[in-house]
């Protein structure tokens, strides 16, 4: 009886035994740097820009500072991510349907096509727009045919930018609502079609409702890195597209101004919490793990 | 990818049922028509840069950058590694993913195992705190990473960058795993016991075979996310340069097509060990009914 008692506490304990040092990792390299950003945005900044000491004393003028200095790229930030997640929302959804419901013994080799921009370099993939979006190049000439363009340009336009995102974090918009449309079972749409409903109305009522927690969690992993993006705004924007990961990147790596660097990275992730809060509060889904 | 394999079968046995319905009007097979078209055009983008990508590396750029079409040439493919920063580079991203993915694995492993083996108080929270770093915009992660490493006043580099990757990785790890763990029959491992093996020979013989093919495939899956990730290297990597540090000091300086060359060999490389992947599970599973 004795043993199965200490196997039993063995069992009891062996989850917690196993998870324990990812756990402990996680604590290390994500909770207390959390912390240590925290701190530091609450500092001063003293000595050189080559070694600066900080000293912590309750700054919070670092971050009605951050605030004033740089709320238009705050601002652009989210607009641009918003932006970009809509439009990846618009390209991802039909693609993923056709995937999931009409691309038959083709679908692996389509899914593959998905994944691979991801075996590329991000910094690589944001320099081939530069290439595609070039001042002389077809696509921008098409473009400049259609009236879309100013003064025949796109790099250096909000546009340039927000197609970029869109097209980094597009992926991960495809994934999610493609894994939760496979998921529906095509009956369910042609029964909606048995009982007169039209086409809209089957979307609206059946396929949508079904696919939304594939929708929600495209729409945080889109907008979420985008909103925190400076390659695509270093490499396809010019001076006036700066988005507020470009002033942390180079607040922390060239200024060198790590409280208001920190208190700017602090004010982004508590921006992104209170979004992401909202957003699945809204839409009523809490089941996304 | 095998885990796609497994649903085609029931795709299949749905069209049949599909079959039976009358012929779609005309209308219905012009929208159809659209919305293929729609999706081709989507694939179409996500392609056309790595086509660039790829094509720019036959190309022979006049001056330092490889921006512009000039010209097809092999100059570049004949001498890959010409370079030695740019080869140096590679070599550290391959070190760097390497040592990191090997940590990252055993650790997101064990939790995966312990989240989808075990019911135990608090797997919840767990569940809900691993998803969280993935959903924390990277250049928080990156920021701060370098406020601790500033704090322990550790000196940035190959150590640093790992340790930073590994972060990251063992949330995709634990979510690759714990998913494909789900739905295994762990009553073999019951049965395993029943007939006298050992705790560790269960572990050995049964337990960990199964895991095996997930592991692998999480395994890969943060390799590449090493291999490709900058924005938190660049907070984390002092003067140490990665393959994507390289690349982008490289787009203010010079821009060789030997950039474009060792990436398409990374994506055929990772394209060939995917589909050696795939062939193997199919060839380890032969036989069995899904």
């Amino acid at each position: 009886m004795a043993g199965t008692a200490a196997a039993g506490t063995r069992r009891r304990i062996t989850p917690y035994l196993l998870s324990l040092p990812a756990l402990a990792y996680l604590a290390v390299f994500f909770v207390v740097p959390l912390w240590t950003l925290v701190r530091t945005s609450l500092s001063t900044s003293t000595g050189s820009v080559y070694d600066p000491t900080l000293e912590f004393n309750w700054e919070f003028a670092n971050y009605s500072d951050a605030f004033s200095r740089y709320d238009t790229q705050i601002v652009r930030s989210f607009w641009y991510a918003l932006a970009a997640t809509l439009l990846a929302l618009v390209l991802a959804y039909p693609l993923a349907y056709v995937l999931a419901f009409k691309s038959g013994r083709w679908k692996n080799a389509l899914l593959g096509l998905v994944i691979l921009p991801f075996f590329i370099t991000f910094i690589l993939r944001t320099l081939a727009w530069k290439t595609i979006f070039a001042d002389d190049s077809i696509v921008t000439s098409f473009f400049e045919l259609l009236g879309l363009t100013t003064n025949g340009r796109i790099l250096s336009t909000q546009w340039a930018v927000i197609g970029g995102l869109t097209y980094n974090f597009l992926p991960f918009m495809i994934l999610p609502i493609y894994v939760s449309i496979e998921k529906i079972d095509p009956r369910l749409l042609e029964a909606a079609r048995d009982l007169y409903a039209g086409g809209t109305r089957t979307f609206r009522k059946v396929l949508l409702p079904l696919s939304l927690p594939g929708v929600i969690a495209g729409s945080l992993l889109t907008f979420i890195p985008a909103a925190g993006d400076f390659v695509n705004a270093q490499y396809l924007g010019g001076v006036n597209q700066a988005m507020v990961g470009t002033v942390i990147q180079s607040q922390f790596l060239v200024v060198k101004d790590y409280p208001m660097a920190a208190a700017l990275s602090a004010v982004l992730m508590i921006i992104i919490l209170v979004a992401v809060l909202i957003y699945t509060r809204v839409l009523g889904t809490e089941d996304l793990v | 990818m095998s885990s796609t394999d497994t649903t085609l079968a029931p795709a299949e046995g749905q069209d049949a049922i599909r079959e039976g319905f009358a012929p779609t009007p005309l209308l219905r097979r012009l929208g159809g028509f659209f919305l293929n078209a729609y999706a081709a055009m989507v694939l179409f983008y996500l392609f056309l840069p790595v086509a660039v990508i790829v094509a720019f590396s036959f190309n022979d750029p006049v001056g330092k950058f490889n921006f512009v079409w000039k010209g097809f040439s092999l100059d570049a493919w004949r001498d890959p590694f010409k370079y030695p920063a740019l080869a140096d580079a590679l070599v550290e991203s391959l070190k760097v993913a390497a040592v990191a993915t090997f940590i990252a694995v055993v650790l997101g492993s064990l939790i995966a195992i312990a989240l989808v083996r075990h019911r135990f108080r608090g797997s919840g929270s767990i569940d809900l705190f691993l998803v969280i770093p993935l959903t924390s915009p990277e250049v928080v992660l990156g920021a701060s990473l370098l406020t601790l490493f500033l704090d322990f006043g550790w000196n940035l580099g190959f150590r640093t960058i790992v340790l930073a990757h590994v972060m990251f990785q063992i949330s995709f790890v634990a979510l690759t795993v714990k998913a494909r763990l789900r739905g295994f029959d762990w009553s073999l491992e019951d049965a395993a016991m029943d007939l006298g093996a050992n705790p560790t020979r269960t572990f050995l013989r049964v337990t960990l075979p199964l895991i095996v093919p997930g592991i692998v495939a999480a395994a890969m899956l943060s390799f590449a996310l090493s291999l490709d990730d900058f924005i938190i290297t660049l907070f984390t990597a002092g003067s140490t340069l990665t393959y994507p540090l390289f690349v982008n000091n490289a787009a203010k300086t010079a821009l060789p097509p030997q950039v474009n060359v060792l990436a398409t060999m990374i994506l055929v490389g990772s394209l060939l060990a995917i589909g050696l992947g795939s062939a193997w599970n199919r060839w380890r599973t032969r036989g069995q009914v899904l």
